[in-house]
C-alpha cells in the first residue's frame, strides 16, 4: 500500500517537473494555431470585391497600392503602370452621388445594376463594393484577390490594421519601434546598472549592501503599470517642456521608463557574476601592487564579462517584452522611428491596445497573434542563447579548475 | 614610496586618485538609483495620500469612475492572487522538489532548467495571448477570474520553482543521508526533513510571487479584467476588476481626466502599499529565519 502511494506521489512530482516544458510547448502550439490563418486571409476585406473598368489593363494590385489608391495618394493609373487615366474612386457610400433615389429604387433593389453601370461607363474607376452586388452579367473586371503574403507582413512598412478596403499588416514599424526603445533603454541603464553592481559587490560595506539590496528588490517589485503612470504624469510633461514638443509621449519617455525598469535585472545578474570572480585572482592582482580599482577593471570585470553580457542581453529581453509602461508613455504612433523625440509604437503595446477591439478569428486578430509569435521567438532566442553561453562558461571554468 | 622600480614619482598618488574618483562615481550612481525609487514612491504617496479615505477604500466606483472608491478592484486583485496561488504553489513546489531531489539525468534536468528560465523570460503580454487562446477561447471559460488566475499562475511558476530549488539546494546532503540511514523512504525524507527545513526560504519565494501577480496587468487584459464593475464578482466564472488594470484605465481612458487623476493617484498608492507590505513581510521572514538558523 505504502509503495503504491509513494509511486503515485513520485509520478505527480515528475509530472510537475515537466510542467514548464509542457507550458512552453502549449504556448508555441496555441500562438501558432491562432496566428496561422493570417496568410490564408485575402488582402481585400472579406465579403468585398474590387472592380475596375474592363478596358483597364491592370489585373492585380497589392495591398499597399490599394490602400494608397483609396487614400488618394495615387491619382492617375499611369503611376501604377496603367494607362494615362485619372483614378475615380468609388465606394458604396458614394453611390448617391452618381444616381438618384429613383434610379436606385425605393428599397435600393437596383443597386447592383447601378454599380454595374458606373463600372462599365467610367474608364478610370476603381470600385470597392460588397460581393453580393456583383451579378453574373457584371460588365466590369474584378481584380484578383491574392492571399496576404509573407513579405507584405514581415517587410511591410505600414501598419493600418483597420484600413478599408485593404488592411495593412506591415510589422517593420512595430519591430523597429520595439528595438529602438529597448536599445536606448539599455544605453541609459547600462552605465548606472554596472556602476551599482560594481559598487555593491566590490566597494560597499556590508551595511550599505544590506541597505541597497532590498531597495533594488523593491524597484523590481513595482508593477509596470505604476512605472507607466509615473512616466505619464511626470516624465512625459517634463520631456514636453524640455524639448518644446507638441506631445511629450515619445520614444525618449519610453526609453527612460524602460531604463529604470531594466536596472534591477542588470544589477542583480552582473553583481552575481562579479561576485563569482575567485578570491585568488583578486589577491594576486592586489599582491602585484594594483589598487582595488585597477584590480576591478583589469581583472574582475574582464573575468565576469560573460555574466555582464548576459545581464545586458536579459535586460534587453525584459525591455522588449515590457507592455504596460511602454503603452502608456510612447504615444503609440505606428511609424518607423527616426528620432527619439517622436511617438512610436512597440509590439507588446500594439497587442495590448488592439486585441480587445479586433474581432476574434479575423485577419487583424491573427496578425496580433503573429506579433505575439514574433515576440515569443525573439525572447526565446535571447534566453536560450544566454542559457547556452552561461552553461558553456561554467563548464569551461570547471575544466580549468 | 619606494621609487626604485621605474614608476613615475606620482604614480601611487595618481592611481589612488583615479580609484577615489571611480568609487565616488559608483557610489553617486548607486545613491541616484535609491533617489529614483524614493522619488517615484514619494511622488505617489504625496499625491495619493489625500485621496485615501474610508469611502475610497471600501466604496465602489461611481459617476463614471470620477467618484467613489476602489473596493471591487482591491477584492478582485486578492481573488486573482488567491486563485493563482491555489494553482501555482503546489505545482511550483512539487516541480522544484522534483528538480532538486529526484531528477538524476543530467540532460533532462538541463532541458527542464532551460525551459523554466525561458518561461520566466517570456513577456507577460504573450502569457495574456496564450491565456486568451487556451483558457478563454479553447476551454471556454470566458473572461473570468478562473482564466485570469490560471494565466497569472503560469506566469509565476518559474519564480516559485527557482526559489524552491534554491531553498532545497541549500540544505546539506548530510540531512538526507541521515534520514535515509534511519530507514526513511525518499518521500518520508522529503516530507519530514527536507521540506520543513526549506520552508522559510520557499515561503519567501511564494510571497514574492504573490507580489508579482498582484501587479501584473498585461496577462489579465484579455482574460479577466473588467473595465467597470460596481459589484463584487459572484463566482469564478465572473469577470472582476483589478487594481493595476483599474489604474491603467483611470490614467489613460475615460471622460473626465481632471477628476479621474486623483482617483488614479489613490489607486497607485494602494497598489504600492500592497507591494510594499508583501516585500517587507518577505524580508522580515528571511531575516527572522536566518537569525534563527544562526542561533542553532
Amino acid at each position: 500500500m505504502r509503495r503504491v502511494y509513494e509511486l503515485i506521489v513520485e509520478w505527480m512530482l515528475k509530472f510537475s517537473g515537466y510542467i514548464t516544458s509542457f507550458v512552453i510547448i502549449l504556448i508555441i502550439l496555441f500562438l501558432f494555431f491562432e496566428a496561422g490563418g493570417l496568410f490564408k486571409n485575402k488582402e481585400i476585406e472579406e465579403g468585398y470585391v474590387i472592380a475596375v473598368n474592363k478596358s483597364n489593363p491592370i489585373n492585380v494590385l497589392n495591398a499597399e497600392q490599394i490602400k494608397n489608391i483609396f487614400d488618394e495618394e495615387y491619382l492617375n493609373w499611369n503611376q501604377l503602370g496603367g494607362r494615362d487615366e485619372k483614378i475615380v474612386v468609388f465606394r458604396l457610400e458614394s453611390i448617391d452621388k452618381y444616381f438618384t433615389k429613383e434610379e436606385l429604387g425605393e428599397n435600393y433593389e437596383h443597386v447592383d445594376k447601378c454599380i454595374d453601370k458606373v463600372v462599365a461607363e467610367k474608364k478610370g474607376i476603381i470600385a470597392f463594393v460588397p460581393s453580393q452586388f456583383i451579378t453574373d452579367k457584371f460588365h466590369g473586371k474584378l481584380l484578383d484577390d491574392k492571399n496576404i503574403n509573407f513579405d507584405e507582413v514581415f517587410l511591410g512598412k505600414e501598419w493600418f490594421p483597420t484600413a478599408t478596403p485593404s488592411a495593412q499588416f506591415g510589422f517593420i514599424p512595430l519591430i523597429t519601434g520595439t528595438l529602438w526603445v529597448s536599445f536606448f533603454a539599455i544605453l541609459f541603464s547600462l552605465p548606472f546598472g554596472l556602476s551599482v553592481a560594481v559598487y555593491m559587490s566590490e566597494v560597499a560595506s556590508h551595511r550599505v549592501r544590506n541597505f541597497l539590496k532590498p531597495i533594488i528588490e523593491l524597484l523590481n517589485g513595482i508593477p509596470s503599470v505604476v512605472f507607466g503612470f509615473f512616466g505619464l504624469v511626470v516624465i512625459v510633461p517634463l520631456i514636453q517642456e524640455l524639448f518644446n514638443l507638441p506631445v511629450g509621449e515619445s520614444g525618449l519617455a519610453g526609453s527612460i521608463v524602460l531604463a529604470i525598469m531594466a536596472l534591477p535585472t542588470i544589477i542583480t545578474i552582473s553583481e552575481d557574476s562579479l561576485r563569482n570572480c575567485p578570491r585568488s585572482m583578486r589577491e594576486a592582482s592586489l599582491a602585484l601592487g594594483a589598487t582595488k580599482w585597477q584590480t576591478i577593471y583589469k581583472v574582475v570585470i574582464p573575468f565576469s564579462m560573460s555574466g555582464i553580457t548576459s545581464a545586458v542581453v536579459l535586460g534587453i529581453g525584459r525591455a522588449i517584452g515590457e507592455t504596460m509602461a511602454v503603452l502608456m508613455v510612447t504615444g503609440n504612433a505606428a511609424v518607423i522611428p527616426s528620432s527619439l523625440l517622436e511617438p512610436l509604437r512597440t509590439i507588446p503595446a500594439t497587442i495590448a491596445a488592439e486585441l480587445g477591439e479586433a474581432p476574434a478569428g479575423g485577419a487583424h486578430y491573427q496578425a496580433l497573434f503573429m506579433l505575439g509569435v514574433v515576440l515569443f521567438v525573439i525572447t526565446f532566442v535571447i534566453n536560450t542563447t544566454v542559457e547556452f553561453v552561461t552553461s558553456r562558461m561554467s563548464f569551461n571554468r570547471k575544466l580549468k579548475n | 614610496m619606494n621609487n626604485k622600480i621605474s614608476f613615475p614619482s606620482n604614480y601611487g598618488k595618481r592611481k589612488r586618485r583615479s580609484q577615489n574618483l571611480a568609487f565616488y562615481i559608483f557610489s553617486a550612481f548607486s545613491y541616484f538609483i535609491v533617489l529614483i525609487l524614493f522619488i517615484i514612491l514619494g511622488f505617489i504617496i504625496y499625491k495619493g495620500i489625500g485621496v485615501i479615505s474610508f469611502n475610497f477604500i471600501f466604496g465602489s466606483p461611481e459617476n463614471g469612475m470620477t467618484e467613489g472608491g476602489i473596493w471591487p478592484a482591491i477584492v478582485g486583485t486578492f481573488y486573482l492572487m488567491i486563485g493563482s496561488a491555489i494553482f501555482s504553489f503546489p505545482i511550483g513546489i512539487m516541480s522544484g522538489i522534483y528538480m532538486n531531489e529526484y531528477a538524476s539525468n543530467g540532460t533532462v534536468v538541463k532541458i527542464i532548467r532551460v525551459m523554466t528560465n525561458n518561461l520566466s523570460g517570456i513577456p507577460s503580454i504573450v502569457f495574456g495571448l496564450f491565456g486568451m487562446a487556451l483558457f478563454v477561447k479553447y476551454l471556454d471559460f470566458g473572461d473570468s477570474i478562473l482564466a485570469g488566475s490560471l494565466t497569472l499562475g503560469l506566469l509565476s511558476l518559474p519564480l516559485i520553482i527557482r526559489t524552491t530549488e534554491e531553498a532545497l539546494k541549500a540544505i546539506p546532503d548530510s540531512f538526507r543521508e541521515g534520514s535515509r540511514a534511519l530507514g526513511a523512504s525518499r518521500l518520508q525524507t522529503i516530507w519530514h526533513v527536507i521540506l520543513p527545513m526549506g520552508l522559510p526560504n520557499i515561503m519567501t519565494g511564494l510571497i514574492l510571487a504573490l507580489g508579482r501577480v498582484s501587479g501584473e496587468t498585461a496577462p489579465i487584459l484579455f482574460t479577466c479584467a473588467a473595465y467597470f464593475l460596481p459589484h463584487l464578482p459572484g463566482s469564478i466564472f465572473d469577470q472582476c476588476m483589478a487594481l493595476p488594470y483599474h489604474l491603467y484605465v483611470l490614467a489613460t481612458s475615460g471622460t473626465d481626466m481632471e477628476k479621474q487623476l486623483p482617483m488614479a493617484y489613490g489607486t497607485a498608492l494602494v497598489l504600492i502599499v500592497i507591494i510594499l507590505i508583501i516585500n517587507i513581510i518577505a524580508n522580515l521572514l528571511r531575516k527572522y529565519f536566518s537569525n534563527k538558523a544562526k542561533m542553532n
